[in-house]
């Protein structure tokens, strides 16, 4: 299973035509993707907040977006995601590479890691884990589950989803 | 010129317009002088007026009028570049630059010293940037909306900030009536 197409295959499928993101290693080839589908309008922006704005506005405008970002950017977005997602009952879907977890390289990656899913508990934000490429096979179902809640919605995704960082 | 003077000035162009408003006493200012459903109010995020604006005016066809500060430009300047490489001919960005943290009271920004927003917009990538001192607002908004074009305008204004109520409507309620007018 190519696990970048499946993923784009149900952002489509779910109607998701705007997608931000905030490169990370472990998510090139799923931004490669979404970036040549011709049904998928994608921004990259510069920090993770700045992202969430640009899908609040393009919710509004009557379009489902989505944001692929890294689990560190958690620790940016708390405000955006309290303050504007959250207090304005906005779905977002939040497709997030979770570094620091099994078959890690960098150690400072951890420290985040650490925080990651206590800080999306405290803020009641649903939280996926995909740890197994089988685990792919929910999303279309957490898509569902995101823009029928109005909630944003965590997936996170670690290195052995992904299939590990090769040589490193 | 303070804003709420400007903004009151600007009132009869807003009102037909789809307008994202900046956190703090920007949006109770605009509240408070003529609230409309096509008005979106930031009650909090700090610095994500140009964002919300951008994905609107990038997800649907109808002119967005984003009312923004310097203070919070410089807070999320990373939205400039984005601004500047993105942004569809139905966006306007006016930036009310009065050199101040109104909302906080009055500290000074950067732009009240050396720092010049419009050169740093230019800068990012942004094509149409306009400055213009506060007394010609009106004119400058009205030639923005007019030339069907992504503006970025800059108004160099007094800091200040007329005393008016918080805004206590509900943030879904904000949200349902705008993304109405949206639609409409």
């Amino acid at each position: 299973m190519n696990i970048d197409k499946k993923i784009a295959d149900d952002l489509v499928a779910n109607d998701v035509s705007f997608v931000t993101t905030v490169p990370c290693k472990q998510l090139a080839g799923v931004i490669e993707e979404v970036d040549k589908r011709d049904d998928i309008f994608h921004i990259p922006s510069n920090k993770e907040d700045e992202g969430m704005g640009l899908c609040a506005g393009a919710w509004m405008g009557g379009k489902r977006p989505a944001i692929i970002m890294q689990n560190t950017a958690i620790g940016v977005t708390i405000n955006t995601l309290a303050t504007l997602i959250q207090f304005y009952r906005m779905p977002l879907p939040m497709i997030i590479s979770y570094r620091g977890e099994l078959r890690e390289p960098v150690a400072c990656q951890v420290e985040m890691a650490v925080h990651t899913k206590a800080l999306l508990a405290q803020l009641n934000i649903p939280t996926y884990h995909f740890h197994w490429q089988k685990d792919v096979e929910e999303f279309d179902n957490i898509l569902k589950y995101t823009f029928m809640s109005n909630k944003p919605v965590a997936i996170l995704t670690d290195a052995n989803f992904w299939g590990g960082y090769g040589d490193q | 010129m303070i804003r709420s003077e400007i903004l009151k000035e600007i009132a009869p162009i807003l009102r037909d317009q789809l307008v994202v408003c900046n956190i703090g006493i920007p949006s109770q200012e605009l509240h408070a002088i003529d609230d409309q459903p096509s008005n979106f109010y930031m009650l909090g995020t700090m610095g994500l007026a140009s964002s919300i604006g951008l994905g609107l005016a990038l997800a649907q066809p109808k002119p967005v009028i984003v009312i923004d500060g310097d203070g919070s430009v410089l807070t999320n300047l990373g939205t400039l570049p984005t601004i500047g490489n993105n942004a569809p001919s139905n966006y306007i960005l006016m930036i009310v630059d009065n050199g101040s943290y109104g909302s906080t009271g009055d500290q000074p920004t950067y732009t009240g010293a050396k720092t010049d927003l419009a050169g740093m917009a230019r800068a990012a990538g942004c094509d149409n940037v306009v400055e213009v001192q506060d007394v010609d607002t009106s004119l400058a908004l009205q030639s923005a909306i007019d030339s069907g074009e992504a503006t970025v305008l800059v108004v160099k204004c007094d800091s200040g900030n007329a005393k008016m109520p918080v805004i206590t409507m509900d943030p879904v309620v904000i949200r349902d009536r705008f993304m109405k007018a949206v639609a409409n």
